[in-house]
């Protein structure tokens, strides 16, 4: 992957063999750095048959750092799977991914072969990590956007969900706030279902702490435990 | 030759006894879950066992279900987090009958933390709770730093410490600790008056008071400002004030704040806690209380120690 990126292959059996599409695991700390909480990450791809999980991880800090700095063969403690993930999409469904907001949806991507339309945008070529052969998927057509034009269309998600929502069952999307905010005001316009996966800030990762959560129109709810994937119309994202 | 094999089995033979008695709360070893981090243990019961858990202390329950801060209420820190939940609870009526029913079968001893915005509401809580099953003591949280009124007011001044543990004490039969609040000038002043309003015992640390900002977008990073600072940075900070409150008080003391080893829990029995508590450190380890348990276990044998009465407040001698 591109510099600033890594993808990380994990063997755990038992999470693999669970987990199911927008479901995360908690990543604890090597045991050099004990006073660090766990890092939230996406399941990227899950193999069942031998028990092998690959989360992508953007180096934004510290703790991710560490993670990419990790070497093969190292040993990694991992919470999960966590959450509830996303609903099976239906034929035609569109997939709106963000930058690292390709994770959970390339294995949604996968995780049904009827035909799906995935929406992969960023603000530049560079942060468009995902490798092409693994999105290399039947029936899943795949359209690129940058919002400078360095490659594919000229675009925000935004600009291009709206040119492909008319007639579509339902859309799922995972991006940064502004993008999920967008989304979920097109949706809404057009009547359309769609389900968004959140980030907040965690530190227990299974819903006992309260300190992840997220406004919805039922009050506060945890991401790491109500969501990380919620309805659009349950979320106040500018709460 | 075999005076050392014999030395060896008299070693592995020997079982030290953990247990404590905490204001009256009969512990089977002195390591409980913090009010919060763990919330009503459901989610943490479904991860580790509970067998080398003594207790929990529940998240802050008040009389009306409160909604909590806005996001983000939490943020990393080096060694530690900041964090301002705000007391987020579904309210005592919810509790008794969603919570308390499955704290009940969990096999611990359960301590409910108390929050309030008014002596009325404090005491509400406890006289609520005066009926149930399953209870073996109150911890009166006077010193939550993430809640506008109340809260941390009660715990900075000492007149109101004395009146609003009375207003508590008139309510309940049950073991009351009392929580006090790093945020203050005399530790050992709020202590005694905790204990002269009829407390059974003394808690402390919560958390210090802080903030973080952002410097993107210019602004404070938790939605509600000011948050609570929890975890390895406090440590020496809540070891000072466990070492003034027990000096200060005849009633055992309660000790928390950045532990995370079993060599941080023995530091703060040897300041005078009698038991201690472990918050964010579950966070990066869920099985913390196994590593203190096993921890003390080894120490006390190596020592040649039954129990850990002869080490309570051993550094002050
Ligand atoms: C459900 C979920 C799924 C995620 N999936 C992915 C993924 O597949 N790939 C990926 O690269 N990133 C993902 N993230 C974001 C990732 O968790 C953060 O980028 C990472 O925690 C940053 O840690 P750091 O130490 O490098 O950064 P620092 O900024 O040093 O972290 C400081 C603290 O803030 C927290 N934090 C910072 N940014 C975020 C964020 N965006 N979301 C949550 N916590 C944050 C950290 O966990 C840590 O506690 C996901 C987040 C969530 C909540
Ligand atoms: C996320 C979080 C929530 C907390 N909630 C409460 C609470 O509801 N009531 C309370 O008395 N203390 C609460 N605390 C404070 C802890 O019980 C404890 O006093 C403090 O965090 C210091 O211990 P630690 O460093 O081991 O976490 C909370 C702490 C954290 C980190
Ligand atoms: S991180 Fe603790 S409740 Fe979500």
């Amino acid at each position: 992957m591109g510099p600033g990126f890594c993808r990380i292959t994990l063997a755990a059996p038992d999470i693999a063999s669970l987990v199911e599409p927008g479901q995360f695991v908690q990543v604890f700390m090597p045991p050099e750095h004990p006073h660090m909480l766990p890092r939230p990450f996406s399941i990227y791809k899950a193999d069942a048959e031998n028990g092998v999980l690959t989360i992508l991880v953007e180096i934004k800090g510290k703790g991710s750092r560490l993670l990419a700095d990790r070497g093969p063969g190292s040993f990694l403690k991992l919470l999960g799977p966590l959450g509830r993930g996303f609903p099976p999409p239906p034929p035609g469904s569109i997939l709106v991914a963000g930058g690292m907001g390709i994770a959970p949806l390339a294995f949604l991507a996968e995780s049904v072969n009827k035909p799906r339309t995935l929406l992969y945008c960023a603000r530049t070529a560079d942060l468009l990590v995902c490798p092409g052969a693994d999105l290399d998927l039947p029936g899943l057509q795949i359209i690129r956007a940058t919002d400078d034009g360095t490659t594919g269309i000229k675009g925000t998600a935004a600009d291009l969900l709206s040119g492909q929502i008319e007639g579509a069952p339902a859309v799922f999307a995972c991006g940064p706030r502004p993008m999920l905010t967008a989304v979920k005001e097109i949706c809404l316009r057009w009547g359309v279902n769609a389900w968004l996966s959140l980030e907040e800030r965690m530190a227990c990762g299974i819903g006992a702490c309260v300190g992840c959560v997220v406004l919805t129109i039922d009050g506060y709810k945890r991401v790491c435990r109500d969501g990380p994937v919620f309805p659009a119309e349950e979320v106040i994202l500018d709460g | 030759m075999d005076e050392k094999k014999d030395k060896k089995r008299q070693e592995k033979e020997f079982e030290p006894d953990l247990s404590v008695d905490l204001a009256g709360i009969v512990l089977k070893n002195p390591v409980l879950a913090a009010s919060g981090p763990f919330g009503y243990g459901h989610e943490y019961g479904e991860l580790t066992n509970f067998k080398d858990l003594a207790g929990i202390i529940v998240k802050g329950v008040s009389l009306e279900p409160w909604p909590g801060n806005s996001p983000p209420r939490i943020s990393e820190t080096p060694a530690g987090m900041l964090n301002a939940v705000g007391l987020q609870n579904p309210g005592l009526r919810n509790f008794i009958k969603e919570d308390l029913p499955r704290l009940r079968n969990c096999g611990l001893r359960l301590i409910v933390n108390v929050v309030g915005c008014t002596m009325d509401e404090y005491a509400g809580v406890a006289c609520g709770l005066a009926g149930e099953v399953g209870i073996d003591g109150l911890e009166l949280n006077i010193s939550c730093p993430n809640i506008k009124a109340g809260g941390m007011a009660f715990g900075t001044d000492p007149a109101a410490t004395r009146q609003v543990v009375e207003a508590v004490r008139r309510e309940t039969k049950l073991p009351l600790l009392v929580k006090l609040s790093p945020n203050v000038a005399d530790i050992g002043i709020m202590a005694r008056a905790a204990e002269e309003a009829g407390a059974d015992g003394i808690s402390l640390i919560n958390t210090l008071s802080g903030m973080l900002i952002n410097t993107a977008d210019k602004k404070p990073l938790l939605g509600n400002t000011f948050g609570g600072l929890s975890g390895p940075a406090i440590m020496p900070v809540a070891l000072k004030m466990v070492w003034q409150a027990a000096e200060a008080v005849k009633i055992p003391v309660l000790g928390m704040g950045g532990i995370t080893t079993a060599d941080d829990a023995l530091q703060f029995i040897m300041a005078g806690a009698r038991a201690v508590a472990i918050g964010t450190g579950l966070f990066y380890n869920p099985e913390l209380a196994t590593v203190i348990k096993t921890g003390l276990e080894r120490y006390l044998k190596k020592e040649g120690l039954l129990n850990l009465d002869q080490l309570e407040g051993i550094a002050r001698s």
